[in-house]
């Protein structure tokens, strides 16, 4: 065990991938000799060589096209794109090309392609480096959805998404990258090493692709969040003082929906926290689903505590963001609910 | 007068009832351009873009330094695949307006593209196809029957009912999945090309567009990565004058050749007669030679005409004029070859007479035997359930459920004609060869 900052767990994942499998290669801007603009990528080319860990042009279209063509031939590419923000020049290619070869050759060609991309807000980068995308992608059949809380589950994650057959979109809460944050950006920051899930082996493992995780059990009120907002849920559960299960969704897509929905029969109640905009955001699918499968067990309407829908402004980060405070009012709200 | 900014919008030099003009297609003699060494700097080779590389002269002489002195066995071949796929195609379009297959897209006029390209490369160069290419299937060796059975969705469609007609794959053959949406595989290819490089091996790919989809950032994406990374990849442009209705200026045609993009990114620009099998083949290995030896990527456009409909949803009369095709000034390739042939001494009227009757008849017996596999109105069809497979490698939980609810609602009924159709071998065989 060694203590990792979410940066050095994602960075040890990429480096025992590219020691395990030759295949393995990483490409990306400013990801080779500079070892990438958040470190992730940092000592990989000089360990590895040129060949396997690749600047690219700014074309993330590009990235991505070559990445599917280097899947059709064999390669296993992890593609960054260095902010969710700038991921959709590469729309076309993720969904019309990388999720649908499979399906659309009936099996006979696939790029098992891994994109990673940092998203998330609470950094001050505005509206063109905070976004939250996710939704945009679970929406899209053929690819997974995953977005790691921490540096253990990033390192387990990661190394599942690298060796998996299907391509994955692999979404990196930034703000988490250093420490845990719980929502309150004057208190100062937090270290990893302070966590338990700072802990991270130093060696290989996985982490499931298709399994959610319990984080806190409770009674009352099950909180199904993922990313930053699975710590900002945790001091909200703190503040507003209820026996709240939070479940860390984790797999977006495919969803773990048994974990999510067995804890909400048990609990009766719950809250969706996500850092997106609410309109058509991935919390709409777990409500639905959850009303779908929970509905009898219900004791009070579901809520969502979400980004405002509008896009991710500047000086009005923490106005914006969905804070602890804004997620206790729902519990407290959820448990008034009779 | 005072000065002002005005837009130009490009026309088309004629439209329906008026005569059709060509004379901004600038030719060179065939024969008159220099052909250099596989591996000369890019910036030394800048004058390809601006000529017409041509081997056919008037009279069917191959003549100049990019003739590829092929025997007169393998032109015989490339004729007759040529002949086939036009025969193909024309069979595939009335059986469309037949209502047999809902859609279909010929390449009439540009056979010797694909046919020229696919015989000057070898069987394990990827080849990353556009929609008008099924001249690479044909001299691969893919059946007539399995492009068939796709077009009409059957038991035996390669791709199991998922695409509209022509978007085949082969991946025994080296064909990579034609995408509906343009361009996409330009960039796939030079990443292909350089995973290729990665492994140390020694083949190449190739990728083709119209020159319409030259204005898709993806055709910009394909070649900076090429170029950067000088990938071996030999990036085609088959400017047939027209994507759909809008004729090339409207992808920038009007002020240089297509060709000429490559020396922007550092890339050697051939622009060839398009319609001469001879020039085809003869550039497309030089492009091949100078990939394999480490000399990067090379830009082809392929200059021809196309000479049908964009596809059978489209009714060129109203936008361009009938006789075009007519007075196009580079020909009809097979007929170009066919004279080649004939005035060297290896061909005549009476065989290619023979040739067109034995491949015809070969065409209809094709679709005979693919039609018993099911069309889309009649005959045996795929269980609607495979609908939900090869999503993802592994079927996860929320798409077997989904297949569950398709099933209580719709079960399985074996079609007419069809015993058992759990027992049906819904996959084509991987390699068939043509007879």
């Amino acid at each position: 065990m060694a203590n990792m900052n979410m940066v050095q767990a994602l960075n040890s994942a990429m480096d025992i991938m590219l020691e395990r499998d030759p295949r393995v290669v990483v490409l990306g801007e400013d990801v080779g000799y500079f070892g990438g603009v958040f470190r992730c990528t940092d000592g990989l080319q000089r360990k590895h060589g040129e060949h396997r860990v690749l600047d690219t042009p700014i074309a993330e279209g590009g990235i991505v096209a070559a990445a599917i063509g280097m899947g059709v031939n064999g390669l296993k590419p992890v593609a960054e794109i260095q902010f969710a923000d700038y991921i959709y020049p590469a729309f076309d290619q993720i969904v019309s090309e990388l999720a649908r070869l499979r399906y659309r050759t009936a099996g006979e060609f696939s790029a098992p392609v891994t994109i990673r991309t940092p998203c998330g807000g609470g950094i001050r980068g505005g509206q063109t480096h905070s976004q939250s995308p996710e939704g945009v992608f679970t929406h899209v059949c053929g690819i997974k959805v995953v977005m790691p809380s921490n540096p253990y589950d990033a390192k387990g994650l990661l190394i599942s998404s690298i060796e998996d057959e299907d391509p994955v979109v692999f979404f990196e809460p930034k703000r988490l990258y250093n420490g845990p944050f719980d929502g309150d950006p004057h208190k100062p920051a937090v270290p990893w090493s302070t966590h338990p899930k700072g802990a991270v082996p130093e060696g290989y493992y996985k982490v499931s692709l298709s399994k959610a995780e319990v984080v806190r059990p409770g009674k009352d009120v099950t909180v199904l969040a993922y990313g930053t907002m699975v710590h900002v849920a945790e001091a909200a559960v703190r503040l507003a003082q209820v026996d709240a299960e939070i479940i860390d969704v984790r797999a977006l897509a495919p969803l773990d929906t048994d974990t999510l929905c067995s804890s909400v029969c048990k609990t009766g109640r719950c809250v969706i926290v996500h850092e997106a905009t609410r309109y058509s955001g991935f919390g709409a699918e777990l409500a639905a689903t959850v009303q779908e499968e929970c509905f009898w067990h219900l004791e009070a309407p579901i809520a969502r505590v979400t980004g405002w829908d509008t896009p991710y402004p500047h000086a009005f980060e923490w106005e914006y963001f969905p804070g602890p405070g804004r997620i206790a009012a729902a519990l407290t709200r959820v448990m008034e609910d009779r | 007068m005072a000065q002002r900014s005005r837009l130009h919008l490009p026309h088309p030099p004629a439209r329906p009832g008026e005569k059709p003009d060509f004379s901004y297609v600038t030719l060179s003699p065939a024969g008159a351009v220099p052909r250099p060494e596989a591996k000369a700097p890019a910036r030394t080779v800048e004058n390809l873009g601006r000529e017409l590389v041509r081997v056919l002269d008037d009279d069917g002489r191959a003549v100049g330094p990019w003739n590829p002195h092929l025997e007169p066995e393998e032109l015989q071949v490339a004729l007759r695949h040529m002949l086939l796929t036009r025969l193909f195609d024309d069979r595939m379009q009335r059986m469309q307006r037949q209502g047999r297959i809902s859609f279909y897209m010929k390449s009439t006029g540009e056979e010797a593209v694909s046919v020229a390209q696919a015989m000057a490369l070898q069987p394990g160069d990827m080849l990353f196809p556009s929609y008008r290419n099924q001249g690479l299937f044909i001299v691969r060796g893919r059946s007539l029957v399995d492009l068939m059975c796709q077009c009409l969705s059957n038991t035996r469609d390669m791709c199991r009912g998922r695409q509209m007609p022509i978007m085949y794959h082969w991946g025994a053959g080296n064909i990579f999945s034609i995408s509906g949406n343009l361009a996409t595989q330009f960039p796939q290819a030079a990443g292909w090309a350089r995973a290729a490089a990665i492994k140390g091996e020694d083949h190449i790919a190739a990728a083709w567009i119209g020159e319409g989809a030259s204005a898709e950032a993806d055709f910009h994406h394909g070649m900076t990565f090429a170029a950067v990374y000088q990938a071996p990849v030999i990036l085609n442009i088959v400017n047939n004058q027209w994507a759909i209705s809008t004729f090339q200026g409207f992808a920038g045609g009007e002020r240089r050749n297509f060709a000429e993009y490559g020396p922007g990114y550092g890339i050697p620009g051939v622009r060839v007669d398009g319609n001469d099998f001879l020039a085809v083949y003869g550039v497309t290995r030089w492009a091949a030679e100078r990939a394999r030896q480490s000399g990067g990527p090379t830009l082809i456009e392929h200059v021809t005409y196309r000479a049908g409909a964009h596809s059978t949803s489209d009714d060129p009369s109203r936008y361009r004029p009938k006789e075009e095709w007519a007075a196009w000034p580079l020909g009809d390739p097979i007929a170009r070859l066919k004279q080649h042939l004939i005035a060297l001494g290896e061909w005549s009227e009476e065989r290619h007479a023979a040739l067109e009757k034995q491949l015809e008849a070969h065409v209809i017996a094709c679709w005979k035997e693919a039609a018993g596999f099911g069309t889309l109105t009649e005959g045996p069809r795929l269980d609607p359930a495979t609908m939900f497979e090869d999503v993802f490698h592994e079927m996860p939980q929320h798409l077997a459920r989904q297949r569950e609810e398709l099933r209580r609602l719709a079960p399985a009924q074996p079609a007419k004609g069809s015993a058992d159709e759990s027992s049906l071998d819904t996959r084509p065989a991987a390699v068939a060869k043509e007879g």
